[in-house]
């Protein structure tokens, strides 16, 4: 499948990830060679086969409703890069 | 203080039993470890963090603890920890920038169950950034060397575990394996490592690259050793949703049954071109001594074996691409210098934070998921891994086992794959569907090609990793491959009293 | 030119769990910042989501209180965006295979109409957190006590015709999920949140372009979104302007609306199954077990009420649409006495007083027990209407129940004939001009004069007097007069 810049910019933007101007090239190619590789996927027909997401057929176990978390604000905020008053900081969210 | 130079090449089996005779204690067994670690590293690159005080501190507990007459299987025994696992108060890196400060509140639960069964953490090991590599050529922290030839690649993801084993700076560790993390390593660095059914053990803290494909298993030098530590590991946690709530045998007590009767499955697929003809015959002779202790060979076919790894790379990454959206640089990890906005916070934080490897997954995982793309790639994806499973279901009607190479050449050169990524992803070609089945596979090894190992793997059917690690500690018990100490390991101390 | 409005409802109801979807973390509101945050909820590497049951057995509440039918296998999938209150970079939810599937509500118009809006399926979710944009100069603050509160969304249909049936709807919602007790209603507190979906057309043409307008938290705010928004349309088209298909937020306070992006910006949300959580499966027996433990509904309340109480449907409808209004209703109706006066104190003096206060009914000070007992006293004639609202008033500031207060005020009412002869006897003899003026008085004019008289032997009784019987005696004695 044909991979051009402007689709790695897109991709770019929603993974949240800055490219590189010098290496936007190499990136493209890497990536369309990995589309490539996944597109000998297409050799196989998997019509009426159901799509497996989990390698066992186990179903979910349900947690009863009990409160087992105490605060721990300080301990997982001394790791934070920027918090004040209990909050984490960042810069200004523009709706 | 013990005299005893050759606790490096003892098994965990036999620290166990020299630790229960008095023949040391643990805090020597630790302290060894520990000057090894400090003489050797440096070499081989296997750690990424050695906690020497923390390291002492337990081994000094346990040392008490066993005096007291009341301790675990484990109690002073030194193990390491690849460095995805996450430990209370100790850096947990995963290879990568972005964790390079992150320091956890909490343990895994491997971690947890380690140190309910009293080892000893000597530290945790390199490994390629967030378990994304082959040849560990992407951790942030250099790349670790093959101790059997420091040119070359121990193999990954866990290749620091794998090395660390090999050049006897631990006697054991645990491992990951997304797609051959354990048994593409342990392969190539010539030790012993076991992926196990998916859900047989916790995930719980340990970091996740694709939920439904990781796993983490045992690393050590024998078959034995594997089945020490995976009694440890293995088990119902209800903290992780995916683990199953299976009653765990004692993974010793079968060790050693006899082979005889065994039905092996030789998938002619895992003998196809791009096998290195060497290692080829090395895995040949291996079959034919199992062979020669009972076993009989049946020829089976896993038709889909060629779309495991495109399939593999559509799923891992696809997982990835939204498991790595946490490294945001909000609550934890890297944050760029003065963000000028959100997005720019947003951008620069990953940008700087992950390296090529890792950014290419998630954006090839992106892709597979984006609108338009989903059903031509993800969907896709998620049926062929039902016929790949298929496959496996099939010829486990028939054998008790499936063996072949785990990898398909030795050792290979830095940088020999590290600019092409689609021959990287080949190495995992025969690991990578047992991870998409969620089966169990493990790696044994079973000759060298040009003084470099090779891994035999043996693939189970699902939940019989005792099965696995019996047919593997019977081979060990006839072949000395597990045993070769690579060159180079041996301290300088040693060399001058020419010891070992 | 005619325009018809076609609108659709999604709504967010928080879920009455005591811990999270995915932790066990408290779900208690108004707790300092990130207390509440575990290391699940603040996406910390390695962690993992156990749901939690209580979460599902809510839904399928929901889902059985409107005819819907139970998924027997449900799926979550991740939603994946960037914001700050999203920890994971994704949300939890359900997309195709959610809990509860399509189902149906009657509303009721003000013109006594009946009409049913179709529900196209209902999901569970996590809440996000909150960011907070003032106090920090250039910064915002993020708080994630919130992220991980279980929801569950209920789409609707595009059958809503106008802002009048968007609130009914909204309402009866309200009233099912806070009967069915899986969410506490608190809209000032978020815990219900309406994004509204409107587009319009001439009659018989295809559906117009909508707009969706998000996060309403009350039922005024919808209305005046909804008509804001129409008219904001209509003048479009009118104009010749197309409608572009994209996010609207209404501002409450400044009674304005923007655009927050168009679709071309929209994200791509890449949803997938999320590996972290296996399929859900509920067995028939537990649907079973939950559906014979259901809460009576509103709509078999609003009926029973009339049944049993002959309560007007007006009452009815008020006193049924909420399942804490209608158990203080009900408490106090055993042991007042007096249905009538009960349903006029309820809805009257005690509903004024707790919306002045803010106060739901469930935490009303005065309980219903002691409303009872204080309507009891007015039923028997121990006091007067004007005597109850001091009553009230202090039963309200905690002085104890009726009976105790009235003891202690000595608020009796003079009930003894022979004690209110008296009082009337001193009135008449100490106005003589008003008597003689009320004898010579027409008859269409005594009735008035006869208020003043009643206030004189009121004022003389300190108040105390039953005034029924000041009224009865006054009468005889003034018609005894020649």
């Amino acid at each position: 499948m044909a991979i051009n810049y402007t689709d790695i910019e897109k991709l770019a933007e929603l993974a949240r990830i800055q490219l590189n101007d010098a290496t936007i090239a190499e990136t493209t190619q890497s990536i369309a060679d990995v589309l490539s590789l996944v597109d000998r996927l297409n050799a196989i027909d998997t019509k009426n086969v159901d799509p497996m997401a989990h390698p066992t057929d186990a179903i979910q176990c349900l947690r009863s409703d009990n409160v087992t978390e105490v605060n721990q604000r300080e301990a997982f905020q001394v790791i934070a890069p920027c918090t004040k008053n209990g909050l984490y900081l960042v810069p200004k969210v523009i709706d | 203080m013990t005299n005893d130079h050759t606790i490096h090449i003892k098994t965990i089996a036999s620290i166990i039993s020299g630790l229960n005779s008095r023949e040391f204690s643990s805090v020597e067994v630790t302290q060894y470890y520990l000057n090894r670690i400090q003489q050797l590293d440096g070499i081989y690159n296997c750690y990424i963090t050695v906690n020497e005080e923390f390291a002492l501190a337990q081994a000094k507990a346990s040392d008490k603890q066993r005096a007291s007459g009341n301790f675990p299987l484990f109690c002073g025994v030194p193990i390491a920890h690849k460095d995805i696992f996450c430990t209370k108060g100790v850096r947990t890196s995963c290879g990568s920038k972005m964790l390079d400060n992150f320091i956890p509140p909490y343990d895994a639960t491997v971690v947890e169950k380690f140190y309910h069964s009293g080892a000893v953490v000597l530290g945790k090991t390199n490994m390629d950034e967030f378990a994304m590599g082959s040849s560990n050529e992407t951790s942030f922290y250099g790349s670790v060397k093959n101790p059997w030839d420091t040119n070359t690649v121990p193999g990954g993801s866990s290749g620091g575990s794998a090395a660390a084993i090999a050049s006897h700076l631990t006697p054991g560790a645990t491992g990951t394996d997304t797609g051959g993390s354990i048994r593409q390593p342990a392969a190539l660095c010539g030790i012993t490592g076991l992926k196990p059914t998916y859900g047989r053990v916790s995930r719980w803290g340990m970091i996740a690259f694709a939920s439904s494909l990781d796993q983490a298993g045992p690393m050590a030098r024998t078959a034995e050793d594997c089945a020490l530590m995976l009694n440890v590991m293995a088990g119902f946690d209800p903290k992780d949703s995916t683990s199953i709530n299976k009653s765990v045998p004692d993974y010793t007590l079968d060790l050693s049954h006899t082979v005889e009767g065994l039905k092996i499955g030789v998938p002619k697929e895992y003998f196809q071109k791009g096998l290195n003809p060497e290692t080829e015959k090395a895995i040949l002779e291996a079959l034919s001594q199992l062979e020669k202790q009972g076993a009989s060979l049946v020829s089976i076919d896993l038709p889909h074996t060629n779309l495991a790894v495109p399939a593999y790379y559509v799923i891992a990454p696809a997982e990835a691409s939204a498991n790595l959206s946490r490294f945001d640089g909000v609550r934890y990890g890297h944050r760029c210098e003065n963000p000028i906005d959100l997005r720019d916070m947003y951008m620069r934080s990953r940008a700087e934070g992950f390296g090529d490897e890792v950014k290419r997954r998630i954006l090839v995982g992106t892709y597979c998921l984006s609108a338009g793309y989903y059903d031509a790639y993800y969907r896709k994806a998620q049926q062929v891994r039902r016929l790949i499973k298929q496959d496996f279901v099939s010829a486990f009607e028939s054998v008790d086992v499936i063996m072949g190479p785990t990898s398909p050449t030795p050792a290979f050169e830095f940088g020999s794959k590290s600019n092409d990524p689609i021959a990287m992803y080949l190495e995992d070609i025969f690991t990578i569907a047992t991870n998409l089945a969620g089966l169990p596979g493990m790696s044994v090894p079973c000759g060298f090609v040009d003084k470099k190992p090779v891994g035999l793997q043996i693939i189970g059917n699902y939940f019989e990793e005792a099965r696995m690690l019996n047919v593997a500690h019977q081979f060990q018990c006839v072949t000395g491959w597990h045993q070769q100490i690579p060159e180079g390991v041996k301290l300088s101390s040693e060399n001058e009293e020419g010891v070992n | 030119m005619e325009w018809e409005t076609v609108i659709g409802l999604e709504v967010h109801a928080q879920l009455a769990t005591k811990s999270k979807i995915f932790s066990g973390s408290s779900t208690t509101f108004g707790a300092e910042p990130n207390i509440q945050a575990s290391a699940l909820d603040l996406a910390m590497p390695g962690t993992l989501p156990t749901p939690n049951e209580e979460a599902f057995r809510y839904a399928i509440m929901f889902g059985l209180a409107i005819g819907a039918k139970i998924a027997k296998t449900s799926v979550f999938e991740r939603k994946n965006y960037f914001y700050p209150d999203l920890p994971k970079g994704y949300q939890t939810t359900q997309l195709e295979k959610p809990i509860v599937g399509s189902g149906k509500i009657e509303i009721e118009l003000s013109s006594g109409a009946k009409k049913t809006i179709r529900i196209h399926h209902a999901h569970l979710e996590e809440d996000a957190g909150k960011s907070l944009h003032e106090d920090f100069e250039d910064m915002t603050g993020v708080d994630l006590n919130r992220a991980g509160t279980p929801l569950i969304e209920i789409v609707s249909e595009p059958d809503i015709s106008n802002a009048e049936e968007a609130i009914a709807f909204a309402k009866k919602l309200h009233s099912i999920v806070t009967s069915l007790g899986i969410c506490d209603g608190e809209m000032s507190q978020g815990s219900m949140r309406f994004d509204v979906n409107i587009s319009i057309r001439r009659p018989g043409e295809d559906l117009g372009t909508r707009t969706e307008t998000k996060n309403l938290n009350s039922f005024k705010f919808m209305e005046d979104a909804i008509s804001m928004e129409v008219e904001r349309q209509i003048y479009l088209i009118e104009d010749g302007e197309k409608i572009i298909q994209e996010t609207r937020l209404y501002n409450g306070d400044t009674k304005e609306s923007r655009s927050l992006r168009s679709k071309e910006e929209a994200n791509d949300y890449r949803y997938f199954p999320c590996p972290d959580l296996l399929p859900v499966v509920i067995e028939d027996d537990y649907i079973e077990k939950i559906r014979k433990s259901l809460p009576e509904l509103p709509d078999a309340r609003y009926h029973r009420f009339i049944q049993q109480y002959e309560l007007s449907a007006y009452d009815a409808s008020i006193l049924s649409s909420d399942r804490a209004i209608g158990q203080y209703f009900e408490t106090a109706v055993k042991t007042s006495g007096d249905i009538k006066l009960t349903v006029n104190w309820i809805l009257g003096g005690l509903s004024a007083r707790l919306n002045d206060a803010n106060l739901l009914i469930n935490l009303s000070p005065v309980k219903a027990e002691q409303l009872a007992g204080m309507i009891f006293r007015i039923h028997d004639g121990t006091i007067s209407g004007k005597m109850a609202k001091q009553v009230f008033d202090a039963m309200w500031s905690g002085d104890g129940d009726a009976d105790t207060i009235i003891k202690a005020r000595g608020l009796k009412q003079v009930s003894d004939d022979k004690a209110i002869e008296v009082l009337v006897n001193e009135v008449l003899a100490g106005n003589p001009t008003q008597v003689s003026e009320f004898c010579k008085a027409e008859e269409t004019k005594r009735s008035k004069m006869l208020g003043y008289f009643v206030g004189q032997i009121m004022k003389a009784s300190k108040g105390q007097a039953n005034p029924k019987q000041v009224n009865d005696i006054l009468l005889q004695k003034l018609n005894g007069l020649p």
